[in-house]
This record gives C-alpha cells, sequence and structure tokens, in this order.
C-alpha cells in the first residue's frame, strides 16, 4: 500500500461517494451549530419539508450573540435581533431534535471548546461547524473544517459535504520552546512566516517535537488558527497525551468501545514516507513571545521587534501596510513593548481553556492592572469557569481588577455588548486583529493570555521573560 | 437557485490585498435571520462613515460604479470567517462575478451556493482586468461561463478555468443538497459500514 498522511487516513474512511471527476461525498460524524450561521438552514429545511439527517451526531449551543454579564438568561439583557438569533436556535435545536446546551445550562460555552470538553470530539473523526475556527478541533486527529451556511443546510439534511481533496502540507516545529514561549507563539510565529494565505488549498499536519510536548489546551490553540493561515484544516496526530484527554469525558466511547477506538485511533499517523506537498519547518528555539502589530494575523513579529514601515514590504502588501499602519495608529520604527494598551481581553475559542486562565492568572498573582486598564477574563465555558473559581484563578483575577465574566465568544468578535470603541487598543488573545473586529474603529494586538496579563500590569506590550 | 447566465456588467476595482469578511460584512449585520437584504451593508466601514453618510471615496459610492457587478480584487479575497453573510451581501448587491489571484477557501466555496462565479487568474491577467475597471461605465466586460472567457472592453478575451461539477451546477441552477439526496443508498451503505467499523461515533 501507497504511504499516507494523517489527512489521507481519515479522508479515506469517509468517502461515501465519490464522483469520476473526484468530487466526493465526504461523511460527517459530527456537526456543530451555533445561533449565528444555522439559521437560514434550519429554514431552508422547514421550507423543503426536510428532517435533520443524524440529530444524535448535531450538537447546538448558543455563543456569539450571548452577553457574559450576570442575569444573562433573562431575554430582556440581549438586544432585539441578538434575542431573535439565540431564541431562533432554541427554537431549532428543540424541534429537530439535536442535542443541546442552552444559555443556561453550565455546559454551556465556545462552540469549540463545548465540543471537546463534552468528548464529541474524537480522533479520526469529520467535525464540520459553520465557523471558520472549527479549525480547533484538529488538535485531536479530526479533520475539522469551517463551512458556509449552505453547507450546514446540506450536513443537516444529508449528513454529507461535497468535496475535492486539499493536498498536504506538513509544519514541523523541532526541538524545544524557550522559556516563555507558548503555543499561541508557534502559531503567529507560523502564519508570519505563510501568511494569510499561505495554506490556502491544504490541510496542514503540524509536527515535531515542540508540538508532541504541548498540551491538549496548546495543540487546540495551534490548530484553531490554522484557518489565519489559510489553510482548510489543521491536524495533529493523537497520542498519549490525547487519549488521557479523552478518556472519560461525558460523549466518549467506554469500556469494550474505548479499546477498539484506541487501537484504530493509534493507527492515525502519517506515514514515514507519506507525500507533503508543501514543508515548512521551523526550530523550537528560535520561536519568540509573538505579538501582532497590523490588522492581519500574518501582521505577526517577536515582542523585541519594532514596527515595520511599508517600504519592508513589496506589492499589494504595500498599501496594506500603510492602511494599517494608520489604522493602528502606530508609526514605524517604534518599539512594540512602547505600544500602549487600554483594554485586556482574555477569552475566545483560541485562549480560553483552563490551561489559558492559569497561565495568566500565574502572571497575576499579588499584582494589579494598571489604572484605567479595562480587563476581562472570558472564561470559554462554563465548566471552564467553574474549574476556575474551584482552583482559586477566579479570585486572582478579581483582585488584580479583572472582570470575571460568564462564558462566550464576547470581545473575540465582539456581538454582543462586549466591544472596544472608537481608537482604544486592546491586548487580546483571540485569533483576529482585523479592522473592526472587536469594535468599530478598535485597535487589537493578538498575544498569548501570559503577554496579555502582563500587559494589563504594565500598560504596555510586554515582553513576558522581562516581566517580573 | 438562478441559473449563471452570460451577462455585460460594470467592473469595480479593489486593489487591495486581503480583504477579509469583516470588511466584506461586519458582524453587527450577522444577527439577522435570513439571507437577503445585507446588500447595503456591503463593505458598510468602508463605505459609510458612523452616522451612515456614505465615503465619496469608496468605489462602489461613486457614480460610475453603482451598477458594478464584477470585483477585481487584490489577492486572497474573502480571508476570514466563514460568514455566508459575506456572498449574501455581494450577491444582494448585484455583484455576480469577483475576480482576484486567489481566494479564502470557505468563501470561494459559499460563492458557488449563491449562484456567484469567483474566478482566479494569474497576476498579469488581473493586472489587465483592474486596469480596464478603472475606466468604469466607460468598460463594461462580459462574462460566458459555459465558453469559460471574459471579454474585456476593449474586446481582448481572457479564458478562464473553472471546477466541470460546480459549472454545471452553476449553468443549470442547481441545488446542492438535491443533487446529494439521489446518493441517498450510497450514504446509507456508508453508515452501516460505519456502524460496523467505529461503533463508538
Ligand atoms: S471565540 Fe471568536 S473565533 Fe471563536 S467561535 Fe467565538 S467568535 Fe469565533
Amino acid at each position: 500500500m501507497s504511504p499516507k498522511t494523517l489527512y489521507d487516513k481519515i479522508w479515506d474512511a469517509h468517502v461515501a461517494h465519490e464522483a469520476e471527476d473526484g468530487t466526493c461525498l465526504l461523511y460527517i460524524d459530527r456537526h456543530l451549530v451555533h445561533e449565528v450561521t444555522s439559521p437560514q438552514a434550519f429554514e431552508g429545511l422547514r421550507m423543503a419539508g426536510r428532517k435533520v439527517h443524524a440529530p444524535d451526531k448535531t450538537i447546538a449551543v448558543p455563543d456569539h450573540n450571548v452577553p457574559t454579564t450576570a442575569g444573562r438568561d433573562n431575554p430582556d439583557q440581549m438586544p432585539e435581533d441578538s434575542r431573535i438569533q439565540v431564541a431562533a436556535l432554541d427554537t431549532n435545536a428543540r424541534e429537530f431534535g439535536v442535542h443541546y446546551y442552552p444559555v443556561n445550562d453550565i455546559r454551556q460555552g465556545i462552540v469549540h471548546i463545548v465540543g471537546p470538553e463534552q468528548g464529541w470530539t474524537l480522533p479520526g473523526m469529520t467535525v464540520v461547524c459553520g465557523d471558520s475556527h472549527t479549525a480547533t478541533h484538529g488538535a485531536f486527529g479530526a479533520l475539522a473544517h469551517g463551512i458556509g451556511t449552505s453547507e450546514v443546510e446540506h450536513v443537516l439534511a444529508t449528513q454529507t459535504l461535497i468535496q475535492k481533496k486539499s493536498k498536504n502540507m506538513k509544519v514541523e516545529i523541532t526541538g524545544k520552546l524557550s522559556p516563555g514561549v507558548t503555543a499561541k507563539d508557534i502559531v503567529l510565529t507560523i502564519i508570519g512566516e505563510t501568511g494569510t494565505g499561505g495554506g490556502t488549498g491544504y490541510v496542514i499536519e503540524y509536527c515535531g517535537e515542540a508540538i508532541r510536548g504541548l498540551s491538549m489546551e496548546g495543540r487546540m490553540t495551534i490548530c484553531n488558527m490554522a484557518i489565519e493561515g489559510g489553510a482548510r484544516a489543521g491536524l495533529i496526530a493523537p497520542d498519549e497525551t490525547t487519549y488521557a484527554y479523552v478518556k472519560g469525558r461525558p460523549h466518549a466511547p467506554k469500556g469494550a468501545q474505548w479499546e477498539a477506538a484506541v487501537n484504530w485511533w493509534s493507527t492515525l499517523y502519517s506515514d514515514d514516507d507519506a507525500h507533503f506537498d508543501k514543508v515548512l519547518t521551523i526550530r523550537g528555539e528560535d520561536i519568540a513571545p509573538t505579538v501582532t502589530w497590523g490588522t492581519s494575523p500574518e501582521d505577526a513579529l517577536p515582542i523585541t521587534a519594532n514596527v515595520p514601515s511599508p517600504d519592508d514590504f513589496s506589492g499589494g502588501k504595500v498599501d496594506a501596510a500603510k492602511r494599517a499602519l494608520d489604522y493602528m495608529g502606530l508609526t514605524p520604527g517604534m518599539k512594540l513593548t512602547d505600544i500602549e494598551i487600554d483594554t485586556v481581553f482574555i477569552g475566545s475559542c483560541t485562549n480560553g481553556r483552563i490551561e489559558d486562565l492559569r497561565a495568566a492568572a500565574e502572571v497575576l498573582k499579588g499584582k494589579r492592572v494598571k489604572d484605567g486598564m479595562r480587563a476581562m477574563v472570558v472564561p470559554g465555558s462554563g465548566l471552564v469557569r467553574a474549574q476556575a473559581e474551584e482552583e482559586g484563578l477566579a479570585e486572582i483575577f478579581t483582585e488584580a481588577g479583572f472582570e470575571w465574566r460568564l462564558a462566550g465568544c464576547s470581545m473575540c468578535l465582539a456581538m454582543n455588548p462586549d466591544q472596544l470603541s472608537e481608537g482604544e487598543r486592546c491586548a487580546s488573545t483571540s485569533n483576529r486583529n482585523f479592522e473592526g473586529r472587536q469594535g468599530y474603529k478598535g485597535r487589537t494586538h493578538l498575544v498569548s493570555p501570559a503577554m496579555a496579563a502582563a500587559a494589563a500590569v504594565t500598560g504596555k506590550l510586554t515582553d513576558i521573560r522581562d516581566f517580573h | 437557485m438562478k441559473k449563471f447566465e452570460t451577462f455585460t456588467g460594470i467592473a469595480a476595482p479593489m486593489p487591495l490585498v486581503n480583504i477579509d469578511t469583516d470588511m466584506i460584512i461586519p458582524k453587527q449585520f450577522l444577527k439577522t435571520i435570513k439571507r437577503s437584504g445585507l446588500g447595503v451593508h456591503a463593505f458598510d466601514e468602508m463605505r459609510y462613515d458612523r452616522q451612515g453618510v456614505e465615503n465619496p471615496d469608496f468605489v462602489l459610492n461613486k457614480p460610475a460604479y453603482r451598477d458594478t457587478s464584477i470585483l477585481v480584487a487584490g489577492d486572497n479575497f474573502g480571508c476570514g470567517s466563514s460568514r455566508e453573510h459575506a456572498p449574501w451581501a455581494l450577491a444582494d448587491f448585484g455583484i455576480k462575478v469577483v475576480v482576484s489571484t486567489s481566494f479564502a477557501d470557505i468563501f470561494f466555496n459559499n460563492c458557488f451556493k449563491n449562484g456567484m462565479l469567483p474566478i482566479v487568474l494569474p497576476q498579469e491577467q488581473v493586472d489587465l482586468l483592474m486596469a480596464d475597471s478603472e475606466r468604469g461605465e466607460n468598460a463594461r466586460m462580459t462574462v460566458d461561463l459555459e465558453a469559460q472567457e471574459i471579454t474585456t472592453s476593449d474586446g481582448d478575451v481572457i479564458k478562464f478555468d473553472v471546477d466541470p461539477f460546480r459549472k454545471h451546477c452553476l449553468l443549470n441552477g442547481l441545488d446542492d443538497i438535491g443533487l446529494t439526496l439521489e446518493k441517498a443508498d450510497a450514504i446509507q451503505a456508508f453508515e452501516a459500514g460505519a456502524a460496523q467499523a467505529r461503533p463508538w461515533v
């Protein structure tokens, strides 16, 4: 048999039909649904008189619009249009009989945090969701990608997706990471190298010693941002770390099925001589704590660097850099560590898990945020929040002057009331620094949780290695 | 879905690279539960000021480009989120074709599901179309999907590639779900096999 990549293996195990031109029907094992990209899909089903094909493989949770302040299950807390969307999900989930975690359920949270937490996401699966950050689930060695609303409707109706196979790309991070360097810094560095279009047409497998050394939380951070590099999906081969995370979760296999599952999962890796169409290798030792300066995730630099000048670029990027500098209100040549911050956001499906909160709390222990700083922590799920309270992290955050919020997407995309105002500048653990992403004319610098916490204390972008 | 027919229309230049889905349709307009009516909000933050007054410098606000049906855009158009609101907004505005050197994957897929045609061309040809589109109303391009050709206002013909299956669906206005349900037997057979091989799923 010819050698296969991890992607090839999962793909081959899910082709339900292949047409002569190579167009496939890919069978979908898990379909995650949230309130923003699904109303039109359910409406389409209803209009065509169709049912959800596999309600048991479909999981719905509201996250993008929900307020993160107390008393939020009172619908009056939401603006009319948000309320209508959340209410539509509620009606659709119940009417079509899918698994559902409503706002007042402790298991509610960001869809990409809830899936793994509840054991819905397992190695070797195909997972889709009407959300580009579905790539997150690739951390388990699941083929996971975002789809549009028409495709959401297609999966609801048929449990398949019309797909053509992508190419294989390997990103290897060799060696060990230096102190202060996290999964977030790895992935920002990768996107800085490849650009936001570098992965277009590919499924990326992340491998190498530095990736193997990451926890599941860290691996999810990496795969989460595969889409920011343009890739259809990111993957990390499952191993003991994966099994340890999955075991015992509510929807994970048990008993004899667990044994059978692990048997199959342990065959899910790229064969030694498997072919990759593109390869990128980065030495773990060369990665520094990383921040973004501009309005694209590819605008990433080591925290020790200076703000670049448009002259440092070529082609269409020159104008994009000019526009970004203007939007961000930055002068070429200034030190990144001189950039003053007024808002800090810790949360999102990139960095809203327990390990992220631990890393931030560790930095904040016994410290206070700078005067005038608006700082908030939004745990990724109700269960993350509960665990953080149990571990005493919540107290550290509130004593440091952070707001301790309820779970949701919050200021990651600012569809709920958590937004930046014009000109405000935020150190954020989320994944997109696009213009207007966190609020009209708001300015976003993407950082790791520890760097976000340090920035809250100093009031500037801060090299975590110099922070005491 | 409506059939994609040969048409002649105005093309607008948008040379910026990495035009993302937040630019195409900002999140405050994602709160709709309908597909229609998003055209007035397309490119909202570039197109209007905070008070909703049009920015006269934005290309689609210029008199020559109000009836644009073709966008000629910089590299990596449509990057960012999976929101289908982006092609919905463009389609509702009247855009039928977007030309660029590359597109983000999900956006590219979403276009076809909404009767729109994204066309990938090499840099030189995009440059040529970009220059043509700068002539505004004076430049009218013709897009013929059947023949896979764009004809510029000067009569230059540019050939483009398109996936045969997607071409077939666009030309005939076919609904994906209907097509897939014709393969219900294959799906059932797959499910039976998978239930044996991976019962834990
Ligand atoms: S946290 Fe942000 S990136 Fe993640 S699903 Fe929510 S809005 Fe999308």
